[in-house]
């Protein structure tokens, strides 16, 4: 690559060809605004040029130009604040303002909005153009994700996370001109299509048009009521973005202080999801060496991920065999709270409500779902607790670190890897080692599946067994192993699936990225900071879960865990 | 049909029929020989839209029947050619020798010509153009104020072969430039003609054609694309159309051309679904020439390849922007992308693609055969050669019109188009269809090219010509421009889809007659900024017909606003009827309101109930002596 | 012939001319234009059955038809009129011809009469400006319209 010089705002620096103005400016520290660009996952560059919120003059052309979309030239000449520039862009956001609800005080996406933020930083004081506005049916269908498309500015980063990224391809542009909505096929709500709700979409959305549905009511109501046994758990992935959201810098796991932070909120009880992983391993490992020793279906994938679940029921209807059939973390453990916990403490199922805290949007359909029995109450989301614990006036930093309850909130370093991609496998070959080999496991780590790629494959030797595992994150890289499985081209064993990028650390819930997948490496640092210092590493060692089979469940597979534990799937017809 | 291999082969079949086309272009002594006189005889029925839709193919048929009946048969053929450009005279009816233009022809009126014209060798007179400004009928072609200042190269087979019959189109020196740029000429050597010749493109933006070859050509690629744009968006303009109806394979031969000379072996025609003719034509013309190896592999006996293949609009005006139409050949939404990369350099399935106009494509092979020199000789310093316009509106003669650039609009609106309508004023004329301008009287003298359109806040656009007069309002001019691009907005940039949406909707206030000063400033603000931002071509135009006539027609905006008055009468809530002393009880106007809101007795003056009125105007127009006014 | 049967013919057909279509990535416009030919618009199961047969998500498929204003979702009358709005046609007077349409059939512009004889459009220039105001028919184009031609033509068509 050769360099060109450019000038930027009287500065002349040089810059790579093929490199935008934006870039290039930012090089320099000079910041545009944009609206529509955007970095998505797996190094796609969502790059439509439509918002025009980042125009910026060129000398010697007749127009200006969205610098998210020129590419740099030997000798340009830039100026992204004349006053033409400046009164155009913030034109551009007047007139998005004109088709746009102005009810931020009550909006889910207030001061998380990039529209909003623009705004304020563009001293927009009047309603300069005022007209027809839209006014798009509200989807309120699923038990996921919202969608007002009144507050949609038509950026297609949604339609891009969805279609390139995850392949589901549930969004489009509908219609034309100012009648362009981003809609399912038909105007469909959500439940009645394809959607996986991974909630991809609404990670990258920078308004209030697609967000997440919101329990946090739910949650203030059940605490404040007198007869309720309110316990709740928190996901691995939580954890590690959670401080995010109070201001600190990405890659510090804040267990201990969210464990004080919903102790104060007056939960009952704080239990860990990590303690129910650890139980997912123990059934997920039997049930891979059942089918590798007795010729069962091969390979298998894992399910903790309902995302994926959705997916492959809706699209894979000739493989409904291989994923296990074990549940995800988050209803075994509601599962073993309202059966086991309830009866061992005394308490009546019925009075119990139990709350999950997920970095996941697809785990509040996944806890609607029928099979699913109601075994978990409430979901909210790594940002609902967030507003929870401001809304409680909780001063989070000053809290002081405090430990789970026993027994549901025992766990080991293996568990705590389900939060990042790659990490069920490695907790699942742990413990799978070491029945198999019947042996201790000496350096617990297997750095060879770690990493952020998309597909990860690894051979792993076990004993004088080769077992072949693979990793996808994302849906659309999950689609490429899933042929591969499909035309029998692969030999893998196992094969781990979760549908965001990065896995549940980049969860539909989680703290907004704006495409800043740099802290996405430092949330899973977090992960794996928090599994080497655990006093226990590998799943089968938990003294809760030992005593939990020992107590209830007797063996991994047996007819009682296989009632509660694990699942059955549907092939959905998709519209 | 057999195959031709090579360039000699071509040219003896050129020869073979170009004898035969002879007839149609008879001297002055031929012509006068024949008259008063049995004699052979070819009639050319135009068998364009417009003559079809006025029965056109009814007249022929109605012709060979009377000939039948005369035992003419073997003296007189019939035969369907292309657009003349004289639509609204049409159906158009032209027999040879004797160059006879009839103008109006009706079936019923095929007997007269048999018995009084092939018969006996006189012209039917009621049936030849009178021209308007002596009152006097004209029965030669080019003695035809309409046509005497017109130079035909990109319609110089229109109204001339038939269309349907490739060795015509080989007669009248088809497909000779092809054969001549593959036997004696490189890829360089044609570009350099058609940079030479100073062509520029005809679908609005006016990019010199040899520079965009150019680019394609030096851009390598396994596989590049050409694309004849043919989607004529522009409402009121129809100059591809009548192209592609009268001489299709003029474009097919002329892509080859193109395709030669950037190394593509593949084209396409992006065609309007509106255009069924057209596409009929085109249809017939690529089965013929694939026939003759005139496309197709090894064409004329060389290495060469190349064929081409149709795709249909679905009614998309954006689509005529060529990054949209390209996504709408993939299949996908027709929305436009960022340039650049342009197509030339990624296009069609990103490969390099040149996309041209059908009008451009028409003029390249009379440029390969008659050199750059020859058409660089026509125009202006800056714009070379002929450019068609589709003149109509409030005018005399609409039709399609090929003048040289640098032709002043007087010349088009008064010589060649016959003056305004019905004695009226004429207000403005509007260049450039939606993207364009509305030009006032003052510059009417203004010798047009695509410079000096743009200065004045116009655009050559494809070449819509439209004429209006003071009945035209031009606010609501600007309004029904407005209206048109926001229907047509794809949505995909927020400067267009809302800023001009917000610019129609002060429009309509200000027609209206809610209008405010401060609306006026922010139209022209806004409108400013919607074509400094917009993404595409359709956004960065839009606003013009709005600027264009604030610019020049400020009067009738400050009426609309200040005084709550549409000077045209056009604008209806700003309108009322009101009945004068004039009225002489007639009641028609009563009879007429669908409302029922005039009352009065017979034989006395009437009156209009304001309050029920719903400005239909039935009234104005039904009053037999004008009695009722527009105030 | 039954409903169900001609229905099942008309997907026959349309399957047959797509397992023709030797470009199955690109020919999405082409597939709609052929079937709103077939079952003269493009109704949900018909377009779920393009997004099968084209391997396209069906969003994608919904946001193409919605896109171009030539397909429709819903039914067209027996006859299809369509009064051009083009300039040429516009600065002639074919804003008044609409009226006299929409007053006669009493219908909105893309509605159909409840009997479902006639379905009234506009449309932007059918290339046959020399004849303007144009209004077409179905293929019938009609040059050189007034006002007072709308009842006649629509008797024409009765
Ligand atoms: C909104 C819009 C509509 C257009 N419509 C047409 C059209 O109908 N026909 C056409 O030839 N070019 C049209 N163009 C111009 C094309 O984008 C392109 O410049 C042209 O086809 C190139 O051919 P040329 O260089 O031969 O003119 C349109 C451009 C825009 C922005
Ligand atoms: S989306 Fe953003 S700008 Fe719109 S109401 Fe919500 S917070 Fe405000
Ligand atoms: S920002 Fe302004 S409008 Fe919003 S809450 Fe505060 S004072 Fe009220
Ligand atoms: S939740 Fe996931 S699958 Fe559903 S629309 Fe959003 S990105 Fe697509
Ligand atoms: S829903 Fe959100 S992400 Fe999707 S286009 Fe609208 S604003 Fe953008
Ligand atoms: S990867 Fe994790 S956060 Fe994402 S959908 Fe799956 S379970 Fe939810
Ligand atoms: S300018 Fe208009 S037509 Fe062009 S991309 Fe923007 S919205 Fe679409
Ligand atoms: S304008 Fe129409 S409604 Fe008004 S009086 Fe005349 S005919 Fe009646
Ligand atoms: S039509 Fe004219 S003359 Fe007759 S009653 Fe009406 S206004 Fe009077
Ligand atoms: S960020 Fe550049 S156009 Fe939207
Ligand atoms: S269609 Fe006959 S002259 Fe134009
Ligand atoms: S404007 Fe009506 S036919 Fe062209």
């Amino acid at each position: 690559m050769s360099l060109v010089t450019v000038t930027i705002n009287d500065k002349k620096l040089q810059v790579e060809e093929g490199t935008s103005i934006l870039e290039a400016a930012k090089s320099a520290n000079i910041y545009i605004p944009t609206l529509c660009h955007m970095n998505l996952h797996g190094g796609v560059e969502h790059n439509p040029g439509s918002c025009r919120v980042c125009v910026v003059e060129i000398e010697g052309r007749k127009n200006l130009a969205p610098s998210c979309n020129t590419m740099v030239a030997e000798g340009m000449v830039i100026n992204t604040n004349s006053i033409r520039a400046i009164t155009s862009r913030r034109t551009v956001v007047e007139l998005l303002l004109s088709d746009h609800p102005q009810d931020c005080l009550l909006c889910e996406k207030n001061m998380h909005c990039e529209l909003q933020a623009l705004a304020a930083d563009m001293g927009i004081r009047e309603m300069k153009y005022k007209g027809e506005m839209s006014t798009f049916p509200k989807d309120f269908s699923s038990a996921s994700i919202e969608r007002n498309l009144d507050k949609c500015i038509l950026c297609r980063r949604c339609v891009t996370a969805c279609g390139k990224i995850q392949t589901v391809s549930v969004l489009s542009a509908v219609n034309r001109g100012f009648h362009t909505i981003i809609s399912p096929a038909f105007g469909l709500p959500m439940v009645d299509t394809n959607c996986t709700f991974c909630g991809q979409c609404v990670s990258v959305c920078p308004t209030g048009a697609l967000t997440q549905v919101n329990n946090t009511t739910k949650v203030w109501e059940a605490l404040n009521h007198k007869d309720k046994f309110v316990i709740v758990q928190t996901a691995p992935a939580v954890r590690a973005a959670l401080g995010e959201c109070f201001g600190d810098t990405s890659g510090k796991a804040v267990t201990g202080k969210m464990v004080a932070a919903l102790r104060a909120m007056g939960f009952d009880k704080v239990f860990d999801t990590d303690f129910a992983a650890d139980l997912t391993i123990m059934e997920e490992a039997a049930e891979l060496i059942d089918r590798m020793n007795n010729g069962g279906r091969l390979p298998m994938l894992t399910s903790c991920c309902p995302a994926w679940i959705n997916y492959f029921e809706h699209e894979f209807k000739d493989m409904l065999d291989v994923p296990s059939s074990c549940k995800s973390p988050q209803q075994m453990f509601g599962a073993i709270a309202k059966n086991y916990y309830a009866k061992k403490m005394n308490l009546n199922p019925e009075n119990m409500v139990v709350v999950s805290v997920m970095p996941c949007l697809a785990k509040k359909y996944e806890a609607s779902r029928e099979e699913m029995k109601n075994d978990v109450d409430i979901v909210i989301s790594t940002r609902e607790l967030a507003k929870m614990i401001k809304e409680a006036g909780i001063s989070f930093h000053s809290l002081p670190n405090e430990e789970f309850d026993s027994f549901l909130g025992e766990s080991t370093g293996a568990s705590v890897l389900f939060g990042v991609t790659g990490g069920v496998m490695e907790a699942a070959l742990r413990t799978a080692y070491e029945w198999i080999t019947g042996e201790g496991l000496e350096n617990v780590e297997f750095s060879m599946i770690r990493g952020l790629d998309g597909i990860r494959e690894a051979t792993v030797q076990i004993k004088d067994r080769e077992v072949k595992a693979a990793i996808a994150n994302g849906l659309g890289n999950a689609r490429i192993l899933l042929n591969k499985i499909r035309n029998g081209e692969a030999d893998y064993q196992i094969i781990e699936i979760m549908a965001c990028p990065g896995g549940c650390i980049n969860g539909g819930g989680q703290p907004y990225l704006r495409g800043d997948y740099e802290v996405l490496k430092r949330r899973a640092g977090a992960l794996y900071e928090e599994d080497q210092n655990k006093p226990i590493r590998k799943s089968h060692e938990n003294p809760a879960i030992i005593k939990l089979y020992e107590e209830f469940l007797d063996k991994p597979n047996s007819e009682i865990a296989h009632h509660l534990l694990h699942t059955q799937y549907f092939y959905k017809e998709i519209s | 049909m057999n195959r031709i291999n090579s360039y000699e082969e071509l040219q003896k079949i050129n020869q073979e029929n170009s004898e035969k086309l002879k007839m149609r272009t008879p001297s002055h002594e031929e012509e006068l020989a024949v008259e008063n006189k049995r004699c052979q005889r070819i009639i050319t029925v135009c068998g364009g839209t417009g003559c079809q839709s006025s029965d056109s193919t009814k007249i022929m048929d109605c012709l060979k029947q009377e000939i039948e009946k005369e035992g003419l048969s073997d003296e007189v053929t019939v035969s369907i050619t292309g657009c003349f450009g004289f639509c609204e005279k049409g159906p158009i009816v032209k027999i040879n020798p004797d160059n006879t233009f009839y103008v109006h022809v009706t079936p019923a009126d095929a007997r007269e010509i048999v018995t009084e014209h092939l018969l006996n060798g006189r012209a039917v007179r009621r049936l030849l153009y009178e021209e308007p400004a002596v009152k006097q009928a004209v029965r030669r072609q080019d003695e035809m104020c309409f046509y005497k200042k017109q130079n035909r190269i990109a319609l110089r087979n229109c109204g001339f072969i038939n269309p349907e019959d490739i060795t015509e189109f080989i007669g009248a020196k088809g497909y000779l430039a092809l054969g001549k740029v593959l036997t004696t000429m490189s890829p360089d050597d044609v570009i350099k003609v058609i940079t030479d010749s100073g062509l520029r493109g005809r679908g609005g933006g006016g990019y010199p054609t040899g520079k965009k070859w150019y680019f394609a050509k030096i851009k390598e690629a396994d596989q590049k694309y050409i694309i004849c744009n043919a989607d004529e968006g522009d409402p009121g303009a129809f100059m591809d159309r009548s192209i592609l109806e009268g001489d299709p394979n003029s474009v097919l031969e002329a892509m080859a051309i193109a395709g030669y000379s950037i190394g593509a072996s593949k084209g396409y025609i992006y065609i309007r679904a509106e255009y069924p003719l057209a596409v009929n034509r085109i249809m017939i013309a690529l089965n013929q020439a694939r026939e003759l190896g005139l496309l197709g592999n090894n064409i004329l006996g060389t290495d060469f390849h190349f064929d081409v293949e149709l795709k249909y609009g679905a009614g998309a005006f954006v689509c005529g922007e060529e990054t949209a139409l390209i996504h709408s050949i993939e299949g996908k939404r027709g929305e436009p992308t960022n340039k650049p990369p342009f197509p030339a350099e990624s296009g069609l399935w990103e490969k390099p693609t040149c996309v041209n106009n059908v009008e451009t494509l028409a003029n390249v092979p009379a440029i390969i055969l008659n050199g750059a020199d020859w058409y660089s000789s026509i125009g202006t310093a800056g714009s070379k050669g002929t450019k068609v316009f589709a003149l109509a509106g409030k005018i005399n003669n609409v039709g399609l019109v090929e003048v040289p650039m640098g032709t002043t609009l007087r010349e088009i609106i008064y010589d060649i188009g016959g003056g305004i309508k019905n004695g009226r004023k004429f207000k403005a004329v509007q260049t450039g269809g939606p993207s364009g301008g509305c030009i006032p009287a003052e510059n009417l003298d203004l010798p047009i090219d695509y410079e000096s359109l743009t200065a004045i806040g116009s655009m050559m656009g494809s070449g819509g010509m439209i004429v209006m007069d003071e009945d035209n309002c031009m606010v609501d001019i600007a309004k029904f421009y407005l209206e048109f691009t926001v229907e047509e907005s794809c949505g995909k940039c927020t400067p267009c889809r809302i800023g001009n949406k917000r610019l129609l909707e002060i429009l309509t206030r200000i027609t209206n007659g809610n209008g405010t000063e401060d609306d006026l400033k922010t139209l022209k603000e806004l409108g400013q900024i919607i074509k400094d931002t917009s993404l595409c071509g359709l956004g960065q135009t839009a606003p013009n017909p709005v600027l264009s006539t604030m610019k020049y027609f400020w009067n009738e905006y400050v009426a609309h606003v200040k005084e709550h008055r549409c000077p045209a009468g056009v604008c209806k809530t700003l309108v009322q009827f009101e009945i004068t002393d004039k009225c002489i009880g007639c009641t028609k106007c009563a009879k007429n309101c669908p409302v029922s809101c005039i009352s009065g007795d017979v034989k006395k003056k009437h009156l209009i109930h304001q309050d029920r009125c719903i400005k239909c105007g039935a009234c104005y127009s039904s009053c037999p002596v004008n009695a009722i006014i527009k105030v | 012939m039954s409903f169900h049967l001609q229905r099942e013919q008309q997907f026959k057909e349309l399957e047959d001319f797509i397992d023709s279509v030797p470009e199955k990535t690109s020919s999405l416009i082409t597939v709609l234009h052929k079937a709103q030919e077939i079952f003269g618009y493009l109704p949900e199961d018909v377009q779920k059955f393009v997004a099968v047969k084209l391997d396209q998500p069906i969003a994608e498929v919904n946001g193409v038809v919605t896109f171009y204003s030539y397909f429709t979702e819903t039914p067209t009358g027996k006859h299809i009129i369509n009064v051009c709005m083009g300039t040429a046609c516009f600065v002639k007077g074919s804003a008044e011809i609409l009226d006299e349409f929409e007053r006669k059939l009493n219908i909105k512009v893309g509605e159909t009469t409840p009997d479902g004889k006639y379905t009234l459009q506009v449309l932007r220039c059918v290339g046959a400006c020399g004849l303007a105001p144009v209004v077409t028919v179905d293929d019938r184009v009609y040059g050189h319209f007034t006002k007072q031609m709308v009842g006649k033509t629509l008797e024409e068509y009765n």
